[in-house]
């Protein structure tokens, strides 16, 4: 690994964040999550020496994106997970800044909005939130969308107009 | 969405938002919305829609245990301290296993660096940095997520500003190691060529001087507590042009 050209783990080890984030948000399970991505590390491992492209994190995601579907099928859980996301809702909890500005009643509708808005999307088809959480937290292009995710272009933009008029629907986002 | 949008329209507005759509259908795209108000809400709630998530939505970091184990696993390390992972803290781990394996932070921490030097590591960093993967720890155009990125990675608040009006869009930043230290790298754009600003606290105030390291231009200056070195394979007097848009208030 130690070879002339860069490594496995340079080339995808500045992608983990991006690597957990989407198996998270596929599995919303932070354990199952981890065993994923480590999987699908060690897959891409496996797949390096075949890697031609030059896209490395396009790449890895659709391991990640593969693996984690795999998962989804193999578990009886895919289809029972709750849609309250009760390890999303700790997060939201925890890294909600104190806005000194917010009297205690704003700060509770301000968290009440967050945590609306982030469980709408774990509660999306798993087809849709993996194109939507690609496209706005993971801030890639179509292109590489439709690359991780198996489908074509025009897939990839139906879906997140799908994904996309079910939040809108959901959260009475204001005009 | 109350009003009744053009269904033949929708894709092309969101493609336009995703920044996916080229300047002639987004002219097209444009003069449609001024007649439609059907249109224009479907617009302005998707643009809501996507602030909310980019600012609400957990974007979740990997735990540093997974990290850990990735690496050790991933990159057997003949000298741990070397072989580190790159990001969150320990950026310049990989950084230092740069070019002929550079002997440690250690090292460079206790010798003496002279000036010169320092533009030459900036250089270094810079043509590594366009290595696949490398650019970019935190991806965006927003300086107000680029800048609080940095949060907690290092000891200081690097001023984060977009000159994309200017012709220099930020595209986002990465921790670097520079002079025994990790620094904040902010990276910019200029049509096809990348920028690396490598800042970091410092006393005192210096005019931009801009000079040449291996057919790389390189311009340092100090202001507001900060020392700013850019990099880029510009010609020196663009880069020199950027230098001066920081002259301009903040």
């Amino acid at each position: 690994m130690a070879g002339d050209g860069p490594s496995f783990a340079k080339l995808a080890l500045p992608h983990l964040d991006a690597a957990y984030n989407l198996a998270r948000w596929l599995l919303r399970d932070p354990v199952a999550a981890e065993d994923v991505v480590q999987d699908a590390m060690l897959r891409g491992l496996t797949y390096f020496a075949s890697f031609r492209g030059t896209n490395p994190r396009a790449w890895l995601l659709q391991i990640v994106r593969n693996a984690a579907h795999d998962w989804l099928a193999a578990s009886a859980r895919a289809r029972e997970v709750p849609l309250v996301i009760r390890h999303d809702e700790d997060d939201i909890a925890v890294n909600e800044p104190a806005d000194p500005s917010d009297d205690p009643e704003t700060a509770l509708s301000r968290r009440q909005d967050r945590a609306a808005l982030a469980m709408a999307l774990a509660a999306l088809p798993v087809e849709l939130r993996e194109c939507l959480v690609l496209r706005e937290l993971e801030e890639m292009s179509y292109r590489d969308i439709a690359q991780v995710t198996g489908v074509p272009v025009g897939t990839v933009m139906s879906r997140l107009w799908r994904a996309r008029r079910a939040l809108v629907r959901r959260t009475e986002l204001p005009a | 969405m109350t009003a009744s949008p053009c269904a033949d329209r929708v894709l092309l507005i969101q493609a336009e938002l995703d920044g996916e759509l080229d300047a002639a259908g987004s002219a097209a795209l444009q003069t449609h919305l001024e007649g439609c108000a059907g249109c224009r809400a479907v617009q302005a709630d998707l643009r809501a829609l996507s602030a909310g998530l980019r600012r609400e939505a957990p974007r979740h970091p990997a735990p540093e245990r997974l990290r850990t184990a990735l690496a050790a696993h991933l990159e057997p390390p003949p000298r741990p301290a070397l072989r580190v992972v790159r990001h969150p803290a320990l950026a310049f781990g990989a950084g230092a296993a740069l070019a002929a394996g550079v002997a440690a932070g250690v090292a460079l921490a206790v010798l003496p660096v002279p000036p010169a030097t320092l533009d030459d590591q900036a250089v270094a960093d810079h043509i590594r940095a366009l290595q696949p993967g490398h650019l970019t720890d935190v991806e965006s155009s927003d300086r107000h997520m680029v800048r609080p990125w940095f949060d907690g990675r290092i000891d200081y608040a690097p001023p984060v500003r977009d000159f994309a009006a200017a012709g220099f869009p930020l595209i986002g930043g990465r921790l670097d190691y520079l002079g025994g230290r990790p620094v904040a790298a902010l990276v910019y754009r200029r049509d096809r060529h990348l920028i690396d600003l490598y800042v970091w606290p410092a006393t005192g105030e210096a005019a931009p001087v801009p000079r040449t390291r291996n057919g790389y231009a390189v311009v340092g200056w100090r202001a507001g507590g900060m020392a700013f070195l850019a990099v880029s394979d510009l010609e020196a007097a663009q880069l020199l042009a950027f230098a001066r848009l920081w002259e301009g208030g903040a």
